[in-house]
Order: C-alpha cells, then structure tokens, then sequence
C-alpha cells in the first residue's frame, strides 16, 4: 500500500510543508480539502463539548483526509492543550474505525529536533541526515520569504489600483515555491517575485487607518477560522499589521518572549501560549499609534481568556479601540460581518474627528 | 515585622493542595492568616463580577475570594506553578494567574514561583517572601522544615483512611476531579453529600501518595494535576464500582484528558461539568439514576 500523508490546512503553509515532504519522504502528499461548513460539522460531531474550535477544524480535515486516501496523519503541536491533541485525536479517529499512523511533531510546548528527526525516519527509514538537513534549510527559508512577503501584502493591499492584483502574483510565487528544487532556485523566484509585488501600483493614503490583529494562533492564520477577516479589512481600506507567523512561532519566540516580557511592566511571567505576546503586541500598536486593535481567538482557548482583561484595561487607559472576536465552529458570517463593519466605521469616525 | 500583620488567603485553587503546608508555615513564624470563607453566595457574585466571562470556573471562584479578602489584610498569597518539570506542566490558567490578579484587584501580593525546569523551589519562593516579610532565611527554612511534617503528617492519615475505604462493604465510587473543585462548598460538597446520602462510599482522586501510574489511559500526558487524577483510577479500578467525574465548565485540561480516559474504561462512569453553581436539581437526578444503574451492575 502507498504512504500517503496528510496534514492540516493553516492558511498558505502547506506548500513549504508538502515541498518538504515531497522531498524526504517517500510518501504521496495528499493536500486537503478546502475546509467548509462539511469539515466543521463533521468535526464538532466527533469532538468533546468544551475543546477548544482547532481541534474540531483538524479533527474535521483529518477525517476528510482518511476517506479519501490518507494513511499517515501529521499534526504540528505545539504548547498549551494543542500538544495534546494528538493523542486524543488519535483515539477518536480509531474508534471512528480507520487505520493510519499519527505522528505529533511538537508537544509539551518545546521543540524537540531529534525527535522530528526520528519520526521523519521512521516514515522514510532511508532518509539521510544531510538531505534532512538540506531540505529543512530551505523549507526554513522558504517560510521566512512567504512571512515576510505576506506582511508586505496585508500592508498594502487594501490601496492596490488593480484589484486582485496582490493575490494573483503571490498565488503564482507560491506555485513556483513549491516547484523549486535548490537553495539558489528558491533564491532566484523569491527575489524576482519581490520585485513583481513592490512594483505593483498603489495608491496608499498619507493618513491611512492602520489595525492590529492579534490573537490565537491557529485562528489568525487559518482565514477560514477567522471568517477571513484580513480581507474585509483590506475591502474597508485599512492597512492590517499581524505579528504571528510561523517564522515567529518556530524560530523567534524563544528568543523574543523574554526580551517582551522585560518590556512590560505590568506582567511579570509568561501567561501561556502567546498571551503574553499578545500583551506585548498590544503595548506596540499604543505606542506606535495605530488606530484599532483586533483581538481574535477560538472559543475556549484559555491562555487568550486570561490575556483578554489585560489587554482590555491596556486599552482603556489609553483610549484604543478594541474588538474581541471569538470563533466558534459555527459562528455565522452576518453577525460578525456587522460587528466589524461598526467597528470599522467607529475607528473611522474618530480618524475624521482627529 | 508588625505584630498587626494579616496575610490573606484565598480558599480557592491552590489552597486546596497547599492548605495544611501554609497554615502551619506561618503559624510557626506567628503570622496571622485571614482565610476567606467556604464559598458561599456573595463570593461566587463577585467572582462573576469581576472575571471575563469564559473563564472557567473555578478561575470565577478564586477571583471572588480575591474580591472578598480585599481589604481585609495586608498581602494576598498568590504563588505561581509553572511546572515540575518539562513532564509535569500545570494547565495556562496558573501560568497567568498572578498576572490576571495583579492587574484586576489593587492589592499587595506575597507571590513565589514554582519552575523547576528554572531551578526555582517551592523552599526558595518561600525564603523570597520570607525576605519582604523581613524574615531571615534561617527562620523562613526552619518553618519549611516544620510546615512540610506537620503537612505530611495529615496529608498522610488522609491517604490512608482513603485506603481504608477501598476495601468497605458498601458501594464505592471514585470522584475524580481538581481538589479546588471537589472540596468547594457550592462545586464539589453538594455533589459529596448527595453521594453520602445514597449511602455510597467515596475514594477521592487526590489522596494517593504515588501519582505516576498515568500510562494506561493516555501516554503523553504532561499536565501534573491531570495525571494525578488519571494515576488514581489506575490504582482503584479493580476495587471500586463506578467513577464520577468531576469538572468545572471549561476546563482546558479536563475536555481532552477525560475524553480520552472515558474512552478507554469498562467501568460505569459518569461525566458532570458544573457551570452554574445555582441550581443542584438537574444534577441530583442524574447522580441518582447513576447509582442506580452501579448498584444494579
């Protein structure tokens, strides 16, 4: 039988994750179903009452997945209660009666690289060490250029003079990403579609409105989760500043939390996950003058819960518009699409008022 | 050190694993506690009041009894548990607690740190706090020394009337759940005495000397309070009759590890999340038809 892996969809990560598959692996990447209204539902039926909504979308996929023909599952994990998705997951999905491997590549909240290492080699038992190493470079490399790129855009999109124009070229550099197949190569197309994207044509205001999305990690990369929120903000004209990416999550956390939290002399640990982080992204937007803060997470996810009074107070005292969003699996689209139109229009009127 | 000096306490979270350790701690340095009340009413409306409103419950609790002893003492005890160990991490609640606290309420707080991944000691925490109290470290390990016997003595006939119990004649059921839930007056006691009036012997989860006998029901378990739960089903399984377990609505640890565990027992098992404190009604009925469905097995 054919190995055929598959992980969960979180915005536009899966292409450097099946580059780096299809490269050390001798396995069939499987790319998942767009996720719908099916996969949630499918999701919610199987999951505990009270989890937090990611597990229901990953639970949701994964099932997906293995009807079609999946039979090695990959989840990232990571801290707080999405480490231990894996083994619950894992339980469920077998009592469902499939048949599959599982691996979880992070848990307990620390990254562990030989341990990836070994499940690597035990999906592909010829794996080399060098190849290993080669691939993840690049596949490291590639996320920053996606991270960084991706920042620009959220920037910038909401002025472009050709509508669409932003999503198009990135789409297209994605799909070259995924065909490179050396360092140099991936070189070469991220510096030609750079140039492509800073010459597109736009027409920013001098006094934009600017927003800050911060939150839970998994529902602010995953537009389906978050109800696409960056592109209504873009369609209102507002420029959007996200801090979370994977190239934060896996390579700068460590090192930035603590430079953070020494910054901020209301708190004096780390609170868990990003709830600190986010505290911190919030102290930012104040002082850099932005105009409106964007907090969004999955209903349920505790270490937001605790960030959430704190932030809101940072915000009071200094008079910053906040919007609290939390999704839920079925949050529907019209009562959150009025609450960030008021939100909007509220953040606007204070701009004309200045 | 003022004779007048007054920590506070909150009978609430932490309380419930620390209690015997900390009234003998500065009951040996001649300190006086203000212990706020079981939780009643007028506790549980001001937890309400101040908290978010997706906070667990628990969390609700202990904010109201914060909200109760303002005023009342000079320092609020607040101490922080990160983790044991990379194995034994604590749910993100904890992590945050001394922070979500400090920028609620407008208080002094006498708060250590547990992290020992960071070589910090419950015995350091304590001499810190020994150090704002203007206590020598000499005298802060002397009481240590004292509190962790005394502690150990009580905790252990506990542990051992809890055994005693495995083997009675009566129908026994096993309450698994947070000590902070199960010892509350308006979470866990109405639930207890329910049980007691059914005439139904009850072993608790947290009276268990060895805590590490997780490995049947979930592998990679890394929160410290959830395996202990876990460890004691595995030790009693063959003896009792049925399980209860016990939440407060939405437990972040509780959702995925009792899940899990459900999945795997062949006991009769029951799984009750309080969320509102108010009404006990619903609950009696299911606890009763629960028992009647273990005696009849």
């Amino acid at each position: 039988m054919d190995k055929v892996v598959a992980f969960p969809l979180m915005g536009n990560y899966y292409v450097p994750s099946s580059f780096l598959f299809s490269k050390i692996s001798n396995c069939k990447i499987l790319k998942p179903p767009a996720i719908t209204s099916k996969t949630i539902e499918l999701g919610s039926k199987n999951s505990p009452d009270f989890v937090c909504t990611p597990f229901k979308y990953t639970l949701g996929t994964f099932i997906e997945c293995l009807d079609e023909e999946a039979n090695i599952l990959v989840q990232m994990g990571g801290g707080c209660r999405y480490g231990y998705y894996y083994e619950l997951q894992q339980k469920i999905l077998s009592d469902l009666g499939y048949k599959f491997d599982y691996y979880n590549l992070v848990s307990k909240g620390h990254t562990d690289i030989k341990k990836i290492y070994r499940i690597l080699k035990e999906i592909n038992p010829k794996l080399s060490k060098i190849k290993t190493i080669y691939y993840f470079g690049i596949t490291v490399k590639m996320v920053k250029y996606m991270d960084k790129i991706e920042d620009y855009i959220r920037e910038n999109a909401a002025y472009e003079i050709n509508k669409g124009e932003f999503k198009k070229v990135y789409d297209e550099m994605l799909k070259k990403f995924s065909k490179v197949k050396t360092y140099i190569g991936l070189n070469i197309v991220y510096r030609k579609y750079k140039k492509l994207i800073k010459n597109i044509n736009i027409n920013k205001p001098e006094n934009n409105i600017k927003i800050g999305v911060i939150g839970e990690l998994y529902t602010l990369m995953e537009p389906y989760a978050n109800n696409y929120i960056e592109n209504m903000l873009e369609d209102f004209g507002v420029e959007v500043k996200r801090f979370t990416n994977v190239t934060y999550l896996l390579f700068e956390k460590g090192r930035k939390t603590k430079k953070y939290l020494k910054k901020l002399n209301n708190i004096k640990y780390k609170m868990g996950a990003d709830a600190m982080d986010n505290i911190y992204y919030t102290k930012y937007l104040i002082d850099n003058k932005y105009d409106g803060i964007i907090h969004i997470k999955s209903s349920f996810c505790t270490p937001e819960i605790g960030s959430m009074g704190i932030i809101n107070k940072m915000c009071e005292e200094s008079n910053m518009p906040v919007l609290f969003l939390s999704m839920d699996a079925n949050t529907s689209n019209v009562g959150f699409e009025t609450r960030l139109e008021a939100f909007y229009d509220m953040i606007e009127m204070r701009k004309r008022n200045e | 050190m003022g004779d007048m000096m007054k920590i506070g306490i909150p009978r609430s979270m932490y309380f419930y694993y620390f209690k015997d350790l900390w009234i003998n701690f500065f009951d040996f340095l001649d300190i006086k506690l203000v212990i706020s009340p079981e939780t009643n009413k007028e506790i549980m409306d001001l937890g309400v009041k101040y908290s978010i409103d997706e906070m667990c419950l628990s969390m609700k609790n202990l904010i109201g009894h914060i909200a109760y002893l303002q005023g009342k003492c000079d320092y609020i005890l607040i101490p922080r548990i990160d983790n044991y160990g990379i194995d034994n991490q604590t749910c993100t609640n904890f992590l945050a607690l001394y922070d979500i606290i400090n920028n609620l309420f407008d208080i002094k707080i006498l708060n250590y740190n547990i992290n020992l991944n960071n070589d910090e000691t419950e015995l350091k925490g304590l001499i810190n706090i020994g150090k704002t109290l203007g206590l020598s470290r000499k005298e802060v390990i002397d009481a240590y020394e004292y509190a962790c016997v005394k502690s150990g003595k009580i905790k252990k006939s506990k542990v051992l009337n809890n055994l005693r119990n495995l083997h009675s004649e009566k129908t026994k059921i096993l309450l698994v759940g947070h000590p902070y839930n199960i010892y509350d007056k308006m979470i866990g006691e109405p639930i207890i005495n329910m049980l007691k009036k059914l005439n139904i012997e009850i072993i608790y989860s947290d009276l268990f000397f060895v805590n590490d006998e997780y490995t049947k029901y979930s592998k990679e378990l890394y929160w410290k309070y959830s395996r202990e739960n876990i460890s004691s089903i595995t030790k009693c399984i063959d003896k009792i009759d049925g399980i209860i377990f016990l939440s407060s609505f939405p437990c972040g640890p509780d959702s995925l590890v009792n899940e899990l565990v459900m999945r795997k027992l062949n006991k009769p098992y029951i799984n009750i999340i309080i969320d509102d404190v108010e009404s006990s009604g619903g609950i009696e009925t299911r606890i009763e038809s629960f028992v009647d469905i273990v005696c009849a097995i």
